[in-house]
């Protein structure tokens, strides 16, 4: 099995009829993801991509019965979509939108408090690349063609460098499970633990890569949490060596400002929990083989 | 999003804080005359720029008279100041605040930002103002008082007392001393800012709770919903080359080496940053042209690069996901058709359609050198360098 979506995980696009949102749909379906409609509220009754636009998250969910939804909404709206797809049920939300304000995430995830463990949505992003299974489904906007079928699970905050680490382990010849983007905002949805979590209880992954960066405490805290709970070796990359402190680095989220947030310390502090650290970016590839081999995981 | 001391006390006290009576002046002459209005005995001249220390800097003057107003605004007025903060090059002093002096009893420190780890407001206050926030967790971390603000329902009065009480604070000026906390707090919430900063506040001799400095900071990705907040911008108080990339849609960070890079996303970007300096490099900036790299954007960013003076090569590394390298390949040819680069060229293609981009490179008359991976390309860069 792979984590969060699988061959036929239904997916809806929240934002379909938009210009991004339907390239990406359409990618999406090329892949081979179970796309089933779509949700621009006003627009229901259409068709699009061939398939049924709705209103609202819960006039799509009854009717399709999806469980997973992917949003393109933009930033001003992207918040009241995701409480949205949380109240109409739907269980894994990825929010690709770059922008939204952080008292908006905070005020989301405050919402999604109010449901009970087992109806609580997980939300993954914003500002992420999205999820992927190779092989079975895609819900993101990563170039599905530089994942290879496998056994590691990625994480990552930056899409790029995902893509990048995508490559160097397709040019070794390792698959992967599923890739997750978590996204670069300070406040997000599902943190680098809560996916390394799932990975651990994924049969098919047998190792875990984690692709951090300067900033914030997560990185730090799926170690912790890797040391105390997990039988399967991670790996991190974490970028940022030469970022200077208190500059925001692109992603809102990638700025130093308290202990234990650079990336030298995040380092310092990962070995500490007996990961195993990729010591330039060039070299994630690599370092994951080295790891399977030592592990006699190959 | 950065804004002035000044505009940070305006606005707090629109929420209900306390601050001393002062105005704005951008003359000796109108210094000299807001003195006299604000009356006293006892003036302080600010220098308004985006740091703090402006105290140990020289940016802060203590003056007696209103002359000595007017001569410590001449002092300052167009100057650059300084700090620990600004770097080397410092800041421009354009605006000078002139406010009445407080006799303080007691300084303290009371701050607001988002924590990370609890995704909550987190409100942080010690007895020990006047020092950085980082200087009181170092030397006095037991004064620290920490309260999680609930953001459904909001700060609460006794959660306000209690950071008072906390505080020390006597126990007939408590309702105050809470209504400045609660007053922050709105304005964080309202205004959508990641930061308030009120250092010191203070206890006067005469049983006042004042702000007598603040700093605020905003989120840039709330500001298409606060024109009032937006409009606080100055300019002048960022890195010229940066304000031209923020305007055109690019986050981009200038450093002090001579490596210039343009490089799709923000991840890959710090990446490449940290490949150049195990190389033995510098980089000369932090450029994420975003994950699209279209060929306008590519074009953006070499205009970007060539105005940085200290760029003495330039390396381009691109990872194409859902656009592909022959665009960004005919990006590149277009951007250089355009403008004139003089430094070596280093250039990294990668993800989709890369042999057809490296194809279009090699066809173009454009003087390169051709890397493979993201360590070949820093390798490249730092040679080509020293040549």
């Amino acid at each position: 099995m792979s984590i969060i979506i699988h061959k036929n995980t239904k997916i809806l696009v929240q934002g379909f009829t938009g210009k991004i949102g339907s390239f990406h749909a359409e990618e999406m379906i090329k892949y081979g993801s179970n796309v089933v409609g779509g949700v621009t509220p006003g627009k229901g009754g259409m068709t699009h991509l061939n398939l049924p636009v709705f209103n609202t998250v819960k006039e799509a969910v009854d009717q399709t019965g999806a469980s997973t939804s992917i949003l393109f909404v933009p930033p001003s709206f992207a918040a009241d979509s995701a409480m949205e797809a949380a109240d109409a049920g739907i269980k894994t939300c990825v929010a690709i939108t770059d922008g939204i304000p952080s008292h908006d995430m905070v005020k989301i995830k405050r919402y999604m408090k109010r449901y009970p463990k087992d109806k609580k949505m997980g939300l993954v992003g914003p500002n992420c690349a999205g999820i992927i299974s190779p092989g079975k489904s895609m819900l993101g906007i990563m170039p599905g063609h530089i994942y290879k079928e496998g056994k590691i699970g990625i994480v990552s905050r930056s899409g790029t460098l995902g893509y990048e680490a995508a490559q160097q382990l397709k040019d070794l010849e390792i698959g992967v499970s599923t890739s997750v983007g978590i996204g670069g905002d300070p406040i997000n949805g599902s943190s680098f633990r809560d996916i390394i979590e799932k990975f651990e209880n994924d049969d098919e992954t047998i190792a875990v890569l984690m692709i951090g960066e300067i900033g914030g405490p997560q990185e730090v805290e799926a170690g912790k949490f890797a040391k105390e709970n997990m039988s399967k070796p991670v790996i991190a990359y974490i970028a940022g060596l030469t970022a200077p402190k208190g500059r925001v680095m692109g992603h809102a989220g990638a700025i130093v400002s308290a202990y234990g947030e650079s990336a030298i310390e995040k380092v310092e502090l990962l070995k500490e929990c007996g990961v195993t650290i990729s010591k330039n970016p060039s070299v994630m590839g690599e370092t994951v083989k080295k790891v399977l081999v030592e592990n006699k995981l190959n | 999003m950065d804004i002035h001391e000044y505009q940070a006390k305006k606005i707090l006290s629109d929420f209900g804080v306390k601050i001393p009576t002062g105005g704005i002046v951008y003359s000796p002459e109108n210094a000299e005359n807001k003195a006299r209005e604000i009356g006293g005995s006892k003036w302080v001249v600010k220098a308004q720029v985006h740091s703090g220390a402006r105290g140990k800097a020289g940016g802060i003057i203590l003056c007696n008279s209103p002359l000595e107003v007017a001569d410590a605004t001449d002092k300052l007025l167009g100057k650059k100041l300084i700090t620990n903060q600004t770097g080397p090059e410092g800041k421009i002093i354009n605006r000078i605040y002139i406010e009445e002096a407080t006799d303080i009893k007691h300084e303290l420190y009371l701050g607001l930002v988002f924590d990370r780890s609890s995704e909550s407001i987190m409100v942080v206050a010690s007895t020990e103002g006047g020092m950085s926030v980082e200087e009181i967790s170092k030397e006095k971390p037991e004064t620290i008082i920490r309260s999680k603000i609930e953001v459904a329902v909001g700060i609460q009065q006794f959660q306000a007392r209690e950071i008072a009480f906390g505080l020390g604070i006597e126990s007939k000026l408590i309702s105050r001393a809470a209504n400045t906390i609660i007053g922050c707090y709105k304005a964080f919430s309202e205004l959508d800012a990641t930061m308030v900063e009120v250092n010191p506040l203070v206890v006067s001799n005469q049983d006042e709770i004042l702000a007598l400095d603040c700093k605020m900071s905003f989120d840039n990705n709330a500001m298409f919903r606060r024109d009032e907040i937006a409009e606080l911008r100055d300019k002048t108080q960022e890195n010229s080359n940066e304000v031209y990339a923020s305007d055109r849609g690019m986050n981009y960070v200038s450093l002090d080496g001579n490596i210039g890079n343009i490089i799709n996303g923000a991840g890959l970007a710090m990446a490449s940053m940290d490949m150049i300096k195990l190389a033995g490099g510098e980089p000369a900036n932090f450029l994420d042209v975003g994950g699209g790299a279209t060929p306008e954007k590519i074009v953006k960013a070499f205009k970007l690069i060539s105005m940085d003076t200290k760029v003495k090569v330039i390396l381009v590394n691109i990872f194409a996901g859902i656009n592909r390298c022959d665009w960004v390949a005919e990006g590149i040819v277009q951007a250089l058709s355009k403008i004139e680069i003089k430094h070596p060229l280093v250039i990294r293609l990668a993800g989709t359609n890369v042999e057809k981009g490296n194809e279009i490179l090699k066809k173009s008359n454009i003087n390169y050198i051709e890397a493979s991976t993201l360590e070949d390309a820093a390798n490249k860069a730092v040679k080509a360098l020293a040549q």
